[in-house]
């Protein structure tokens, strides 16, 4: 036990006399919560809609009116030939047109259906629904209040009628700084605990002085676990410091126990980590390290979960994500500060962590060899 | 000429013999490409909701019937009280609870008008406003089928929508163009600014430098072998996006490969200033890394349209090139429109160009005196 002890602090003395880490350690989370996470959104404002008004009668102004007064568009617009709406949809200074044909007032005071035609720019197929689903919002609204002009006007038999409503729970306005934060904190702690531990380690590697370390009695758990703690508990930190900058910036809602949530993120680090020191026994140089790290992030990250919901995923995707230490993290982390889940809740999530965090140590621990 | 060519191959050698740049250099952009393909994507299947039916009735069990068999949903669970609700959605199992009010079916025949309201984990917006929108369609569909039972139109407008250039909706059309623009920033930038890095640190520069070889051909062979492969790279990924996800290029694919080598060159230039700033590789890497890479992901469009966040972001991603050349790429891969739409943005990366060659070729020579 005594070794161990000593061995991390020269650990942290190493770290902390490298000026860059010092730097990184606090440098790197303020600057992920403050970029990354409000930049991150796939929040839709200002959608740029061309109009062709062919009508050019009160019901069709009437929609148009419609349209300018909601906050999800703004009318850049307005012409009379189809050809140049095209154009201007091509030119990317639309993103959607709304043709009203002429005639459209006429049939619609016939009791007929009235015709709209709308194009969409649709190269962001996830953009191009969320606004096609706003303007139908508005199509809809539209409708219902010439139906209630008709019923006022005659005497309209009335027509049964399902009522939706909806609530977001958990967010109520839906604020994509809520839903990112939480995963933010995962990927930080991530990149954090895996670069630093596996650098660390090469570079003693790179200057010679692992040696010194393998002529010594110390047993291979201890080197392992020496590595692992300083780099845990700077990823901690870390948490700590991202938590207080979302709620400082961006008054994050914390429902969930705080103790839960670093209970999870500890045993992600010890996964992450035990990963990054079995990555590194592998390489030689520092170089040779962040490449394959990067390639590891990578896979991580995008299969995580963080942008895109995990049922979405194919199957194949979501079998590897019961071995992505990541896509765990992303839901506890979501689960515990949004929506005040309990660890029953969780615990699932935990135990699976916990077995991989287990097996990727025994890994670790197994390849590390004291021989050159 | 012959020393050059020796000198080319060299650099040839260094990067096949690490099996790790190879990775970097052909099994991210393949990984990247493949991932996004098939993972990264927020289409609405098999979504997992739950009912909570305080009345019991014919209508409620049509109305409920008609929402599983749109195919997007599956009832997983049937709830008894609102208290159910929170447990359901905190365990993350279940993405929306729908509640039929009581006496459903009995107010909407003696009353006209009944209510059901769609309760959504919040936590996930995303998905939360595609579940929303989904159900309501269903439903707005269900009172059509309801009205047109009694012979009245109820649906007055009725929108027709054309999805240009992308009619199935698919995300490929996002994020191949976003792919290409990451991996050249990544070979380019990064892996030459550690190349001429590492020669700096090892201290072999020195050698390279008291070699007949002049500063110039030192530079051209370094980075010659980096534009051979990021070429090679920006084929590959087209060709995978057009056999495995059916990808067309609509423009002309002269005009596409010679905007591709003109950012390539870009990039080589950045990099080549990274090096010449940066003395060792960890500084190099972090430069390329933080500098280039984040914003390249975050701020050229390629996953988050810019016109989406705040106006500051717009204004800091007009001085990263990536932002320019996704516009360029789409054009021409997806609207398949010529040369006169992307001239503007076209002039702006050269003279990106231009201006990193300068600064490098002035930060250089300090570094030989």
């Amino acid at each position: 036990m005594r070794t161990i002890f000593y061995l991390i602090r020269k650990e942290f003395i190493q770290i902390f006399r490298d000026k860059f880490i010092g730097r990184a350690i606090f440098g790197v989370p303020i600057v992920q919560m403050l970029i990354l996470v409000p930049a991150v959104t796939f929040e839709i404002k200002n959608v740029k809609l061309g109009i062709i008004d062919r009508d050019m009668t009160t019901e069709s102004r009437e929609l148009v009116s419609q349209l300018e007064g909601s906050t999800f568009f703004k009318v850049r617009f307005s012409t009379f030939s189809e050809q140049e709406a095209n154009n201007l949809l091509h030119r990317g200074k639309c993103d959607l047109i709304l043709q009203i044909p002429s005639g459209f007032a006429k049939e619609i005071g016939k009791g007929n259906p009235g015709r709209l035609l709308v194009s969409v720019n649709a190269i962001n197929a996830v953009n191009a629904q969320l606004s096609w689903a706003y303007l139908n919002g508005v199509i809809r609204d539209y409708n219902m209040n010439i139906i209630a002009e008709n019923i006022s006007s005659r005497t309209f038999t009335a027509i049964p009628q399902i009522k939706v409503t909806n609530r977001y729970w958990y967010n109520e306005l839906l604020n994509y700084k809520f839903y990112m934060l939480p995963g933010v904190l995962g990927i930080l702690i991530l990149a954090i605990g895996f670069i630093l531990a596996g650098l660390n380690l090469v570079k003693e590697k790179e200057s010679g002085t692992i040696e010194q370390i393998n002529v010594t009695p110390v047993k291979k758990y201890h080197f392992i676990i020496a590595k692992m703690v300083p780099f845990l508990i700077i990823g901690l930190i870390d948490l700590a410091l991202g938590l207080i900058i979302g709620k400082l910036t961006f008054n994050i809602p914390f429902e969930g126990s705080i103790a839960l949530l670093f209970l999870g993120s500890t045993i992600f680090l010890v996964a992450v980590l035990s990963l990054a020191l079995f990555i590194s026994t592998f390489s030689a140089t520092q170089q040779q390290f962040m490449f394959t790290a990067f390639f590891f992030i990578i896979i991580f990250v995008l299969m995580s979960g963080i942008f895109t919901p995990l049922e979405s995923m194919p199957l194949w995707a979501q079998k590897f994500d019961l071995i992505n230490p990541a896509a765990y993290v992303m839901r506890i982390n979501r689960m515990v500060m949004l929506k005040g889940s309990t660890f029953q809740d969780i615990s699932r999530e935990i135990y699976s962590l916990i077995l991989i965090a287990i097996a990727f140590t025994l890994l670790a621990v197994r390849r590390y060899r004291k021989t050159a | 000429m012959r020393r050059f060519l020796g000198f080319v191959k060299k650099e040839f050698l260094h990067i096949f013999r690490d099996f790790r740049t190879l990775i970097i250099l052909f099994g991210i952009p393949a990984v990247q490409i493949l991932l996004f393909g098939f993972v990264v994507s927020t289409d609405l299947k098999n979504g997992q909701i739950a009912f909570l039916d305080l009345s019991r009735d014919e209508m409620t069990q049509k109305v409920s019937d008609k929402i599983c068999s749109s195919g997007f949903f599956r009832r997983s669970e049937t709830l008894m009280s609102y208290n159910d609700i929170d447990k359901v959605l905190r365990r993350n199992k279940i993405k929306a609870v729908i509640v039929f009010e009581k006496d459903f079916g009995r107010r909407l025949i003696s009353e006209g008008e009944a209510a059901v309201s769609i309760i959504t984990d919040g936590s996930e917006p995303n998905m939360a406003t595609l579940i929303t929108n989904y159900i309501t369609a269903i439903v707005t569909d269900f009172n059509r089928q309801m009205a047109g039972a009694s012979g009245t139109g109820i649906l007055l407008v009725q929108p027709e929508v054309r999805m240009f250039y992308n009619p199935s909706l698919k995300g490929h059309f996002m994020f191949v163009p976003g792919v290409i623009t990451l991996i050249m920033i990544l070979i380019c930038a990064l892996m030459t600014s550690i190349t001429i890095t590492r020669e700096k640190e090892f201290g072999t520069m020195e050698v390279l430098l008291v070699s007949p070889l002049k500063p110039i051909q030192i530079i051209l062979g370094k980075v010659l072998p980096y534009f051979i492969l990021s070429f090679i790279d920006v084929i590959m990924i087209l060709l995978l996006s057009w056999f495995v996800f059916g990808l067309p290029i609509k423009g002309s694919l002269i005009l596409l490969l010679a905007e591709c080598m003109l950012y390539i060159l870009m990039s080589l230039s950045l990099g080549i200033l990274i090096s010449t700033v940066s003395k060792t590789m960890q500084q190099a890497i972090f430069i390329s890394l933080v500098g280039m890479m984040l914003p390249t992901i975050l701020l050229s469009g390629f996953i988050f349209p810019i016109e989406n966040m705040a106006e500051i972001y717009g204004w800091v991603s007009a001085i990263f090139p990536p932002r320019y050349f996704i516009v360029i790429i789409k054009n021409i891969m997806i609207k398949g429109t010529g040369f006169l739409y992307v001239w503007k943005e076209t002039l702006i990366l050269i003279a990106f160009t231009l201006v990193f060659i300068g600064l490098s070729i002035r930060n250089f020579k300090i570094r030989l005196e």
